[in-house]
C-alpha cells in the first residue's frame, strides 16, 4: 500500500449545547482552526469527504448545510452517511487513488438539536423491530446483559469503565465531561436498561473534527510530524439482534484481524502503545478489549481490574476520555482517529502517552458494533 | 491517472414503477443485487465490499445500509458502507466506489443506489434539506427550485414551451425501448405534454420526472478482476465532481454552472476536444424538460442558450450525432437514490452495446451525469477502454 499522512487535526471543544453556533458554523470553527495551523488556504485543499447522518441533523443530504464551511463550492465534496472513521477511510482512498493531493476530511453532529430515542429507534427495521421500543439504551441493555451473565463480569468491572475515561477526559481540553467520578456513582445512578446504569452511558455532545490528508510526497510540506495509516480493516456484523452473537463483537473480531495483519501486527498489546476505541457503554469496552485480541474471550473484566488500559498500563485506551465523555454521534470515529493522530504526533499535551509510536482508531456504524472500522497508525 | 483503472463488470435494474406492493425494501434491493451478481457471474461470496445508498429521510429509515446492506446485499462479514447526497446520491456512489477500486484497497465492489419513494415521502424529505429559517418558508423541495430555474432560463434565452416539450416527448418515446424504464409513453405528443396540468409555472406535469420504485446495482472491478469476469467490461476513463453553494440562490440559478466546471475537468482529463464529436452517448440527470435542455448547454453539447436549437436540429435524438438519454431519462423513471447510478450503468450498457433496443450504433465513449444537492454536478466518461481518448 502507498502511504497516506495526517498532517493536521483540529477539534472543537465538545459540549452538550452548542447553543450560539448553527452547525455550519461549527464545522467552519475547525475547518478555520486546520488551515490556520497548517498555514493553508481553501485553494491547497484538494477535496473534502465529510460524515453526518440526516436523521441526526434533522435535514435530508445534511452535507448540503456545510458547502460553505469546508470550502468545497467548485470543489468536489462527498458524505458518508455513517460514522467519520469510514470518512477518513474514503478520503484515504482519494489519495491513494493518486487524483487528489490533499484531502480535507470533516465530521459534525449538533445531538442537542435531535430527539435521540426516535434517531436511534429508526435504525430498527419498521415491521419487526421499531415498534418494539428498541433504541440505543435497550439494545445496550441487551447485550450487555447476555455478555455479562456469560462470562460473569460484574457491575464493578463494567463501572471501571467509566470512571477510567472520565478521569482521562479531565486531561482533554475538548472533552465535554471533565469530572472524575467514582465506582459507587456508577452504580447508585438510575437504571436505564438493565444491567446499565446512566453512568454506563455516554452523554450527548455537539462538536466537529476535521483533518487534512496528504500523500507522502507532500507530507513534510506541512509537518515534520505526519502519522501514517498502516492498517486497516472493516466487517459488517448481522442487523438483527437475534442473529448476532451478542456476547462477543464478531465483526470487530475479524475487522481488527484484518487490520493486524496489513500492519503487521502480531501482539497487539505488544505492538500497539495505545487505543482509541468507540465505547458506546461501559461494559462494550470490555468487548471491545476481546474482540480486539487485548485479552482472550470473557477476560474484559479482569483486563481492567489490573489496570492495562489504564494511562500507564500495558496498553492505554482512550487517554482522550472516549465516548463515555464525549459522544458526538457521527464525528466519534474521527475523533478517534485525530486523537491517535496528536499522540503519534506528540501533540498530545497532557494526555499525552510518552513514546506512543504505533496506534489504534475505532470507530463503528449502527446497534451494538454492527458496523466496524479498525484503523491502525504509526508516528514518524 | 489512477493507481488501478477500474471497470463495471455486471449491471441489474429492477423494473421501475411507482408502487411496488409486491416487495418490501430489502426484497426490491435483492432484485437488482442478484442480477448484477448474475450478469457478472459471481456469487456473493466474491464480492469484496458494498456500498449502498439512499436517502434516509424519503423512507424513514434511519442507517438503512446496515438493514440492506446485509438482507439485500451480500454484506455480512464485509465492509459495507453508505453515500447519500440527495440527487446526486447514486452518482456519489459510483464515484465511491471508482474510488475504493482505483485506490487498491478492494479488487471488486458492488454498489447498489435505491429508493422505494411510495413507502414515505420525496417531498416532505426534500424540503428539509434546506434551511430552516432562510430557505424553508420560501424556497425549499424540488419543484419550486426547478421552476424558477427553468422560468429564468426560458426568459434569459428565448426558449419555448414547445422546445421543452419535445424533450419529455424524446425522452418518454425513447423509455418504451427500455424494458426497465417506469413511464413508457410511446404515443405521447407535443400537445399531451403542453395541456398537461401546470404543475410551477412554466413546469407541467409532463415537464417533470416521475417518483419511482427501484434499485440499480453495479459491479466494479481492478483490471486483474475483470479479466476473469468478462471480455466486455465498460471502463471509467474519469470521474468529476463540482458542488456549489449551501445556498443555491447565492449565485445563479440556470445555465448549472457546476456541470460547466465538471465537464471541463473531465474533458480535460479524458482528451475530449469536442464534446458532440468524442463523446457518442450520454445519459443525464433531467429533473424537468427544461433542465435538459439547459444542462446539454452547461455540459459543452451547444452554446448557452443553445439548447433549444441543438434539439430542434435532433442532434439529441437516437437518430442524431448525440443521442442523449437513449433510457428514457430521469423523465422516464426516477427511483432517487438509484437514478443517477441508473446514469452511469445506462453509459456503461451502452459501451458493452447490450442496450437491446435502446442501444446507439458503435459506442466507444459514453458519459454520465449526477445532479441533485444546491445545484450539484457530477460526471462519469466510460469507454472500452481506460485511456484518455489523446
Amino acid at each position: 500500500m502507498d502511504k497516506v499522512a495526517i498532517v493536521g487535526c483540529a477539534q472543537t471543544k465538545y459540549e452538550a449545547e452548542k447553543i450560539d453556533l448553527t452547525i455550519s458554523e461549527l464545522v467552519f470553527e475547525v475547518v478555520k482552526k486546520l488551515h490556520n495551523d497548517l498555514g493553508i488556504i481553501n485553494e491547497d485543499v484538494g477535496c473534502v469527504i465529510s460524515s453526518s447522518n440526516d436523521f441526526n441533523d434533522g435535514r435530508t443530504i445534511a452535507n448540503m448545510a456545510i458547502q460553505d464551511a469546508v470550502g468545497s463550492v467548485r470543489k468536489s465534496e462527498s458524505r458518508v452517511s455513517g460514522d467519520g472513521a469510514f470518512a477518513y477511510v474514503y478520503a484515504a482512498m482519494r489519495i491513494l487513488s493518486g487524483e487528489y493531493d490533499t484531502v480535507l476530511v470533516v465530521s459534525h453532529s449538533k445531538c442537542s438539536e435531535g430527539d435521540q430515542f426516535l434517531i436511534n429507534n429508526s435504525i430498527f427495521d419498521p415491521f419487526y423491530q421499531r415498534h418494539l421500543g428498541l433504541d440505543q439504551i435497550s439494545s445496550a441493555g441487551l447485550m450487555a446483559n447476555m455478555y455479562m451473565s456469560k462470562y460473569r463480569v460484574s457491575e464493578e468491572q463494567a463501572a471501571k469503565v467509566v470512571v477510567k475515561n472520565r478521569k482521562n477526559a479531565v486531561n482533554n481540553p475538548y472533552a465535554h465531561l471533565q469530572k472524575e467520578i467514582a465506582i459507587d456513582d456508577v452504580l447508585s445512578s438510575p437504571m436505564l436498561a438493565y444491567p446499565l446504569k446512566q453512568l454506563d452511558f455516554p452523554p450527548y455532545s455537539d462538536g466537529a473534527v476535521a483533518m487534512l490528508l496528504t500523500n507522502e510526497e507532500n507530507a513534510k510540506k506541512f509537518t515534520d510530524t505526519p502519522v501514517w495509516l498502516k492498517g486497516y480493516g472493516s466487517c459488517t456484523d448481522a442487523y438483527y439482534l437475534g442473529h448476532r452473537t451478542m456476547t462477543d463483537l464478531i465483526g470487530l473480531e475479524l475487522a481488527a484481524k484484518e487490520a493486524y495483519k496489513m500492519a503487521n501486527i502480531k501482539d497487539p498489546v505488544k505492538n500497539l502503545d495505545i487505543a482509541e476505541v468507540f465505547e458506546a457503554f461501559s461494559a462494550h469496552e470490555l468487548m471491545i478489549y476481546e474482540a480486539l485480541g487485548f485479552c482472550d474471550k470473557g477476560e474484559g473484566g479482569k483486563f481492567v481490574d489490573n489496570g492495562e488500559t489504564q494511562l500507564n498500563g500495558s496498553i492505554p485506551v482512550n487517554p482522550s476520555g472516549g465516548v463515555l465523555s464525549s459522544n458526538v454521534a457521527m464525528a466519534n470515529g474521527l475523533i478517534r482517529v485525530a486523537e491517535i493522530a496528536l499522540q503519534l504526533m506528540g501533540k498530545a499535551e497532557k494526555r499525552q502517552i510518552s513514546g506512543a509510536k504505533t496506534g489504534l482508531a475505532y470507530g463503528m456504524n449502527g446497534i451494538c458494533s454492527q458496523g466496524n472500522c479498525v484503523l491502525i497508525f504509526g508516528g514518524e | 491517472m489512477p493507481k488501478h483503472d477500474v471497470a463495471i463488470v455486471g449491471i441489474g435494474q429492477t423494473k421501475f414503477r411507482s408502487k411496488r406492493r409486491d416487495v418490501n425494501i430489502p426484497e426490491m434491493i435483492y432484485e437488482a443485487v442478484k442480477m448484477a451478481l448474475d450478469d457478472a457471474q459471481m456469487e456473493p461470496k466474491d464480492i469484496d465490499a458494498i456500498l449502498i445508498g439512499n436517502m434516509d429521510h424519503f423512507e424513514g429509515i434511519n442507517f438503512s445500509e446496515m438493514w440492506c446492506g446485509i438482507d439485500a446485499a451480500p454484506g455480512y462479514l464485509k465492509p459495507v458502507v453508505k453515500i447519500a447526497t440527495g440527487g446526486t446520491t447514486g452518482s456519489s456512489l459510483g464515484i465511491c466506489g471508482y474510488y475504493n477500486i482505483a485506490s487498491g484497497l478492494y479488487k471488486n465492489i458492488l454498489v447498489v443506489g435505491w429508493e422505494k419513494l411510495n413507502e414515505g415521502g420525496a417531498t416532505t424529505g426534500i424540503i428539509t434539506a434546506f434551511d430552516p429559517v432562510w430557505e424553508r418558508p420560501s424556497l425549499a423541495g424540488a419543484l419550486g427550485p426547478l421552476a424558477l430555474m427553468a422560468n429564468i432560463y426560458a426568459a434569459k434565452y428565448g426558449i419555448t414551451s414547445e422546445q421543452a416539450a419535445k424533450v419529455t416527448v424524446k425522452n418518454r418515446s425513447n423509455a418504451a425501448n427500455n424494458p426497465f424504464a417506469h413511464l413508457q409513453m410511446p404515443n405521447i405528443t407535443l400537445d399531451n405534454v403542453m395541456n398537461s396540468q401546470m404543475i410551477s409555472y412554466p413546469l407541467r406535469l409532463h415537464d417533470c420526472c416521475p417518483q419511482s420504485e427501484g434499485a440499480c446495482a453495479v459491479i466494479y472491478a481492478n483490471e486483474e478482476e475483470t479479466k476473469k469476469i468478462t471480455d466486455n467490461p465498460a471502463w471509467f476513463k474519469g470521474v468529476a465532481t463540482a458542488h456549489y453553494y449551501t445556498f443555491g440562490t447565492d449565485d445563479i440559478m440556470y445555465n448549472l454552472p457546476t456541470a460547466t466546471i465538471a465537464s471541463k475537468k473531465i474533458y480535460k482529463k479524458v482528451g475530449i476536444q469536442d464534446p458532440v464529436k468524442d463523446i457518442d452517448v450520454a445519459e443525464i440527470y433531467e429533473p424537468t424538460s427544461w433542465s435538459e435542455l439547459s444542462w446539454t448547454e452547461a455540459l459543452g453539447f451547444a452554446e448557452l442558450g443553445g439548447g433549444g436549437k441543438l434539439l430542434d436540429e435532433g442532434i439529441t435524438q437516437m437518430s442524431g450525432e448525440l443521442p442523449v438519454n437513449p433510457s428514457g431519462g430521469v423523465l422516464s423513471t426516477n427511483p432517487i437514490g438509484a437514478t443517477a447510478l441508473v446514469r452511469f450503468a445506462e453509459a456503461a450498457i451502452q459501451v458493452m452495446g447490450r442496450g437491446g433496443k435502446r442501444q446507439v450504433p458503435d459506442v466507444e465513449t459514453a458519459l454520465g451525469m449526477g445532479f441533485g444537492g444546491s445545484l450539484w454536478t457530477e460526471l462519469a466518461i466510460l469507454g472500452k477502454d481506460p485511456n484518455p481518448l489523446r
